[in-house]
């Protein structure tokens, strides 16, 4: 019976022991009109089928070792050292749970702290918390942290347009039942534009770095102007972008969250992912989710636990700030090693070459007619194409020689008609960037 | 002063200028970087592959987890996770596929997402399914939102209580206040089910107008099917709120009973829990919602359906949902469909949908996303896990339709034996059978020194991962103890003969509990000094070597 161990004698014995005759008696507190209904599903698959079953359908979708990948938007394709699989697949890491018995589960502990602590080297923080769902989510939080942190009497949340068009539907969806204005990103508000929104009902101004266009806004003042107002600088960041970026703390950000996913996370059409959230000290009290703390055991020895526990919700209940349980443990466990082994020198490499990469392939599709690239600010991985005809077309004839194209821009940004997001990575070889660039000349 | 450590810090291993990584020289002209944007320095460790993979071997080695052992922690549902899922989750073209593909580039992925809609759908009886939510606490979020949205929109917006009973877990009532309703909590009665008194004067008396819904864990969180569940729906309804489930305890119900043939109008899932993907350490979970035609309207997005039938209609197709229309092997469908991928990128036929005489594949649907009409919107970016959604199908189809009924019945059936072997020893309060765990007191008229926690430490030095403690909140000193279908009578065995001889030792060294473990990596760990001093970072208090 696939995963139950149970032989016949051995049942029987064990209902001899509870004293009943079969296992089905133990079900009568179940109401006997509803009891035992029928499962219409398929029937049961050996695990040699169940294996060639995923690997045939596996095989029906475009995935990024077999077609070139030039799509970005919030999900991005890096190179993952083997290792970090080889980490992950240790049964004492992945068939674990959530440390509540810190004794035997230093393991994760530890491996937890790491992970905060390069979080905060790389984001400039003084805290970061055990993570969140994904990007979005911990966006969300921050909004939760932010009227807090101003004692819920401002009501007012800025948001800029260059945040990823989901996550602000997140915090949207995330914010329905609460009395709080949600402005700011509805028009191609620049950032000026949004530090005049400012006043002293705001809690939070929130932004992209780099944009969800790939581009670096000049955010000299900002975070004076933010904090003039009392209210508190969200920065939404791609942590591979901080690998040769200066930090958000750096420039005076109060919360960073963002997708960890580029660290050593697989594409996996779209989770799990790693949500990251980091904090500076004076906010560190308000923070969700599980933080571990450094401590002693009965003997001295050093140890790790999770700390802050009575703000959570299996202690605090309904004055909990937020429901998280489970978090996204595994995925924070893929970016420690992948920052362990990348370091301080590997990750910027990394950073560069995406830099590089990317802007090699926007000025050779800036060269194009009919093709355009916006180079009026400083981008990173990714930048916007315009083209001479729909997104969609393009695609499709890229798709014909085994590329993935950029994402259409259309499809949330109404003046944005046929702007193509375009994200170069260190995995675009140079040659495989060239053949992008010949298509597209063709569809000029 | 140097303290003692179990293993150095990753921090602290390293050298300046050595790297864990070989990296591809750059094969494109180099741009000049715009100095006044870069940062100065990257404060993350320097250390070698060697080192980093012996790191984190040494740290694994510190942690208990289900491939070492029996893992009884309640309502956690610490099952066996199969191996063949891992594999299937690392496969190529679904972990390499971008999350906005063109949906013609991931029908293989949007199947698997329709199927198990579908399968969570009619293993609770309900109509539709979103597996968007990232875990049970968004879930259960969803769920509420669900629930305001509807009465909004049915012009009584006025409805801002949600009943939860006392022996809820923590995420129920923290969901409320996210969602800006708030908790009316209903006491528990003797036999561990809802006070009914309680229920009926919060349902019939002047709240009557403000009840938007009742959130209830089914069976509940001592273990116990509420036997008067039908009553409490009916009651609830009548008052005009909507009935959520709990379905962290899903593992107690699959084919005994159908939520939402009960009358529930909306559940969550723990697909960590009940279908087996890995808990990870804390994470990622899953936690797909189901819903019935009165919130189908509402579902978080997107979800998936089939945007366009198959044309021109093939001959006798199976019925979308009857899978059991042919005899065939179902496997020996898809060893044709593996070899004939198709031209526009659709799977060449699904295994569930062979003809009636033979295994020749028929032409797919397209599948794609819709955003529900009244959805509340998106939980998370992108989909939900669909790591764990693909885990979660590969089980489901391992067991199939005879074999999901055992998951439950074994489950039970485990519980039951531990509950009626462990009763001799200690105080197993409500006398009736338990669903798929159970709780027990933690502690002894004769020792009253020795506390549930004490137990749950001591049964580390017995090799076992402890109980969930103290919780549920309504019984003293609970040890909640669930120890799933996936372990033997004779790993059962040795679980009882260690609570036996701790429960001597309570009595004979009390000290030998108190001070518990003593075979663990570490001893008792000081919680209160972690609060107070907060180090939760070691980066910049404590730079690099060198």
């Amino acid at each position: 019976m696939s995963y139950i161990p149970h032989t016949a004698i051995e049942t029987q014995q064990m209902l001899a022991d509870i004293g009943v005759d079969a296992i089905d008696d133990l079900f009568g507190a179940v109401p006997r009109s509803h009891r035992f209904p029928k499962l219409d599903l398929p029937p049961p698959m050996s695990e040699m089928e169940v294996a060639a079953e995923m690997l045939a359908i596996s095989e029906a979708n475009d995935h990024g070792q077999d077609f070139a990948l030039f799509r970005g938007a919030g999900a991005y394709h890096h190179f993952i050292p083997s290792v970090v699989n080889h980490i992950l697949l240790r049964g004492e890491f992945y068939t674990a749970y959530t440390p509540y018995q810190p004794e035997i589960s230093q393991g994760t502990l530890q491996a937890t702290y790491e992970y905060q602590s390069m979080m905060c080297a790389l984001t400039g923080m003084d805290a970061a918390n055990a993570s969140h769902y994904d990007g979005a989510t911990s966006l969300a939080e921050a909004v939760t942290v932010a009227l807090e942190a101003t004692r819920n009497k401002r009501k007012k949340i800025i948001l800029s347009h260059g945040i990823h068009p989901q996550y602000r539907e997140v915090l949207r969806a995330y914010h329905q039942g609460r009395d709080i204005r949600i402005i700011g990103d509805r028009g191609r508000g620049e950032i000026v534009d949004l530090m005049e929104m400012l006043d002293d009902n705001t809690a939070m101004l929130a932004l992209q770095y780099p944009d969800f266009f790939g581009q670096i806004d000049d955010l000299s003042g900002l975070a004076e102007a933010v904090h003039a107002k009392g209210a508190l600088l969200v920065m939404v960041s791609n942590p591979m972008a901080l690998s040769i970026f200066k930090s958000p703390g750096e420039l005076g950000a109060d919360i960073v969250v963002g997708e960890g996913q580029p660290m050593g996370v697989p594409l996996s059409y779209g989770g799990p992912y790693l949500g990251y959230f980091a904090i500076r000290q004076k906010y560190v009290r308000r923070i969700a989710g599980r933080i571990i703390g450094e401590t002693l055991d009965a003997d001295g020895k050093r140890a790790f636990v999770m700390t802050l526990r009575p703000r959570e919700q299996d202690i605090k209940r309904e004055r909990a700030t937020s429901n998280i349980c489970t978090n996204q443990g595994l995925m924070a466990l893929s970016a420690s090693v992948y920052m362990a082994l990348m370091g301080k020198n590997g990750l910027r490499q990394v950073g560069e070459l995406n830099y590089h990469k990317a802007h090699y392939a926007a000025n050779e599709i800036n060269r194009l007619d009919g093709f355009s690239v916006d180079m009026s600010k400083p981008f990173f991985n990714e930048f916007v194409v315009a083209c001479p005809r729909p997104v969609a077309e393009i695609n499709d004839a890229l798709l014909t020689e085994g590329i993935i194209g950029g994402y259409d821009l259309g499809q949330h940004y109404f003046h944005l008609e046929n702007r193509m997001l375009l994200c170069v990575t260190e995995m675009n070889a140079k040659d495989e960037i060239d053949r992008l660039v010949e298509i597209l000349g063709g569809l000029g | 002063m140097t303290t003692e450590q179990l293993q150095p810090l990753i921090y602290d291993i390293g050298e300046p200028g050595r790297m864990g990584v070989n990296l591809p020289e750059c094969d494109v002209p180099k741009v000049e970087l715009p100095a006044a944007l870069m940062r100065a320095d990257l404060a993350l460790p320097e250390v070698g592959e060697v080192q980093v993979v012996r790191h984190f071997v040494k740290l694994s080695k510190l942690n208990y987890s289900i491939d070492e052992g029996l893992y009884p922690l309640g309502s956690c549902t610490m099952k066996y996770n199969p191996k063949v899922n891992e594999d299937a989750a690392r496969l190529p073209g679904l972990a390499h596929l971008h999350p906005l593909t063109d949906e013609s580039g991931s029908q293989g992925a949007l199947f698997i997402m329709h199927e198990l809609q579908a399968w969570l759908g009619e293993i609770s009886g309900f109509e539709k399914v979103s597996l968007t939510p990232a875990a049970g606490a968004q879930g259960e979020f969803a769920g509420i939102l669900m629930i305001r949205q509807y009465h909004i929109d049915r012009g009584e917006g006025q409805r801002d209580l949600i009943l939860v009973p006392d022996s809820a877990h923590g995420t129920n009532p923290a969901t409320v206040t996210m969602a800006g309703m708030h908790v009316h909590e209903l006491p528990s009665n003797a036999r561990g089910n809802v006070d009914m008194d309680a229920l009926r004067a919060a349902c019939e008396g002047e709240l009557r107008d403000r009840i938007a819904g009742m959130m209830i864990t089914v069976p509940s969180t001592l273990g116990l099917f509420e036997s008067t569940i039908l009553e409490v729906i009916s009651i609830v309804h009548d008052a005009g709120g909507l009935m959520y489930m709990d379905g962290a305890n899903m593992n107690a119900l699959m084919a005994v009973v159908k939520p939402g043939e009960l009358g529930f109008d909306v559940m969550h899932y723990n697909l960590h829990k009940t279908f087996s993907t890995p808990h990870g350490g804390g994470g990622p979970g899953s936690g797909a919602v189901g819903v019935n035609e009165k919130l189908a309207p509402y579902l978080p997005g997107p979800i998936v359906e089939i945007v366009e039938e198959p044309s021109p209609q093939p001959p006798p197709i199976a019925m979308e949902g009857d899978f059991s229309a042919s005899d065939e092997p179902v496997g020996a469908a898809y060893q044709v469909a593996r070899n004939a991928r198709r031209d526009d990128g659709r799977p060449n036929g699904s295994p569930l949908q062979t003809t009636g005489g033979g295994v020749e594949p028929v032409e797919p649907p397209l599948y794609g996303f819709v955003m529900p009409e009244k959805s509340i919107g998106r939980m998370k970016a992108f989909q939900g896990n669909f790591g764990m959604h693909l885990r979660a199908y590969a089980y489901i189809r391992v067991y199939g339709d005879t074999g999901i009924r055992d998951v439950t019945r074994y489950a039970v059936l485990n519980a039951n034996y531990l509950r009626a072997k462990l009763m001799a020893t200690y105080t197993v309060p409500y006398p009736r059978y338990c669903g798929h765990e159970f709780v027990l007191e933690g502690h002894f008229e004769d020792a009253d020194d020795v506390h549930a926690l004490d137990i749950s430490k001591r049964l580390m030095d017995y090799g076992f991962h402890p109980p969930t403690n103290y919780f549920p909140l309504i019984v003293p000193e609970a040890l909640l103890i669930e120890p799933t279908e996936t372990e033997t009578k004779a790993d059962l065995d040795e679980f009882i003969e260690a609570m036996e001889a701790i429960a001597a030792e309570a009595r004979a060294e009390p000290e030998l509990l108190r001070n518990a473990p003593h075979t663990a990596p570490v001893r008792r760990l000081d919680e209160v000094r972690a609060a107070k001093e907060l180090a939760l970072c070691c980066a910049p208090a404590r730079p690099p070597r060198g």
